[in-house]
């Protein structure tokens, strides 16, 4: 089983509070794996440690065999791992065209390209085609449905061409008649990108995950099959029953 | 701007120039105004980086070729390069400084930067001339060929040149991968970072190319007066520049030139009607350009830019 994404003993302290409290995941080349937890069980912490927007207290992220502990955010990404975040992130102001552009060129290392004019590359064009944005790429993004905006989140993390990509709740917020659009996206990714997907929702969740880990106060719980899972009393208690504390 | 308007707007530069060879001096002061305008869009318009300090790099271009001019070294496109090299190096090590922290501080960084190059020019008087300016610089003719007259012809046919050939190089930068890259980061910085932009590096070349341009406007002011006085640092010369780019509008290039004709037009009008109170005409231009709304005038030109809402 070759790794994709491999966490050693992940650690990070706020104070003497353990917010992610030795994490070692183990994520094989095109798993469709997914972290869930109640509220506050640090899947965000969890998350800004591996694209390096926090830093850990102790502990190794490795991507592939490559050790990215220290790697800048954006070094991660021309590593090969992208993400989507919670909140749509985009540029509000620029089209879809030049959304996109701007992976595309960092991807092909012509971000500091200064001497001729930016245009649409064919991998632009095919990104759209793929998140059906080709109608729209034209259009600022802030112009678009909220459903759309969301298509181009995640267009933008696959523009960086990754090895592992970061779902952040992808369906969240979406209105219920735009949400088919993403989840088809999501499931038509192609298996060799591993897909570790953050979730609050659980039928998106046992739809689409092949095995996941439940994150409790900054720890891994339980991990396995959503089937193992679901049938595990303690997340029952935890989590999927609602019965305990949130 | 859509091209046709591009080419409008220029076609009345270049008429102004050869239709009104009595205000050729004007004409030049507004093409510096206009480059130093344009040299701080690309620094806040495009990167996104808020300064109270730009003068910083004018009056550190301004220095550099008339202290060249002086001991012999007039030619004036060499005094350009010198300007050029000496601001965007001091931008380069400066952009270290202003990159850490947010726009508050930024705007305190900048500003204490330009403070302290105005002192220094101030104490190294035995360089600078202090506070009685730099004088005696002997400026040689343009190519070689076109001695700087006092009319101002040469001055200004020099001075808007400059500033085409620098728009035209800020022009392709903007519309650059490197240009798109810019305009991702001031939109959302965290986003850019997490798709691959390496954020500060941008900036730091953005910043530093801003600095460069805006030296080699402080270069033409110096070179068409063939004089610097300590004001070229002064601060009121970084806030009327982010007055002009304001008057004409943030990120869309021509918003500096415009700016400096409106900004330059005004002073000059007004300061011969009201000479002690045309400031106090321009912050009225300027509430009413807030209050109206630039949009709705400019939105014409452009071509990306939504339209003006209904009343």
């Amino acid at each position: 089983m070759t790794l994709a994404l491999e966490t050693v003993e992940l650690r990070r302290n706020f104070g003497a509070l353990a917010v992610t409290d030795n994490v070692s995941l183990k994520i094989p080349v095109g798993a469709r794996h997914a972290l869930i937890g109640p509220n506050g069980a640090g899947k965000t912490t969890l998350i800004n440690l591996l694209t390096g927007v926090l830093r850990p207290s102790s502990g190794r992220i490795l991507l592939g065999d490559e050790d990215i502990t220290a790697y800048s955010p954006d070094r991660r990404v021309r590593r090969g791992l992208a993400r989507t975040f919670q909140i749509n992130q985009l540029f509000a102001d620029m089209r879809v065209l030049e959304n996109l552009g701007v992976a595309v060129h960092e991807r092909r290392g012509m971000g500091s390209t200064w001497w001729r004019r930016a245009r649409a590359e064919a991998d632009v064009l095919e990104l759209a085609g793929r998140f059906g944005l080709t109608q729209v790429l034209e259009q600022r993004v802030a112009d678009l449905s909220y459903g759309q905006q969301r298509l181009v989140e995640i267009a933008l993390a696959f523009a960086c061409r990754p090895r592992v990509m970061l779902l952040d709740e992808p369906a969240a917020g979406v209105p219920e008649a735009e949400r088919e659009d993403i989840l088809a996206v999501v499931a038509a990714l192609p298996e060799d990108v591993t897909v570790l997907l953050i979730e609050h929702d659980m039928d998106l969740v046992f739809r689409f995950a092949r095995s996941m880990s439940v994150l409790v106060a900054g720890a891994v719980l339980v991990e396995g099959s959503p089937a193992e899972v679901a049938a595990n009393p303690r997340v029952r208690e935890v989590y999927l029953g609602e019965g305990g504390h949130g | 701007m859509r091209r046709w308007g591009e080419w409008v707007f220029w076609v009345v530069v270049a008429a102004a120039y050869f239709l009104l060879p009595s205000r050729s001096m004007l004409i030049a002061e507004i093409a510096t105004t206009a480059l130093f305008a344009l040299s701080l869009d690309l620094v806040l318009g495009y990167a996104g980086i808020l300064s109270l300090g730009h003068a910083a790099f004018f009056g550190l271009g301004a220095y550099a070729a008339g202290i060249a001019a002086k001991n012999g070294y007039g030619d004036p496109l060499l005094g350009l390069a010198l300007a050029a090299a000496v601001a965007a190096a001091v931008g380069a090590v400066t952009s270290l400084l202003v990159l850490r922290g947010s726009d508050l501080t930024r705007l305190m960084v900048t500003l204490g930067v330009a403070s302290i190059l105005y002192e220094l020019a101030n104490r190294l008087s035995w360089l600078t001339g202090g506070a009685d300016g730099l004088q005696d610089m002997d400026v040689g003719p343009v190519l070689g060929r076109f001695d700087f007259d006092l009319g101002g012809r040469v001055a200004a046919a020099y001075c808007l040149i400059v500033l085409f050939l620098a728009f035209l190089f800020v022009r392709l930068l903007v519309r650059s991968p490197f240009g798109w890259s810019l305009r991702a980061i001031r939109g959302n910085a965290l986003r850019a970072s997490a798709i691959g932009v390496p954020v500060n590096r941008r900036l730091i070349a953005a910043y530093t190319v801003g600095a460069g341009l805006a030296g080699i406007a402080g270069a033409l002011l110096a070179q068409s007066t063939q004089f610097v006085s300590l004001d070229v640092l002064a601060f009121h010369r970084s806030a009327d520049i982010l007055l002009v780019l304001v008057i004409g509008g943030v990120g869309w290039l021509y918003g500096g030139l415009v700016g400096a004709v409106v900004f330059k037009l005004m002073q000059d009008l007004l300061s011969q009607l009201t000479p002690q109170y045309w400031e106090l005409w321009i912050g009225l231009l300027l509430i009413a350009i807030v209050l109206v709304g630039r949009e709705r005038i400019t939105a014409l030109f452009r071509p990306h830019a939504a339209p003006a809402p209904a009343e």
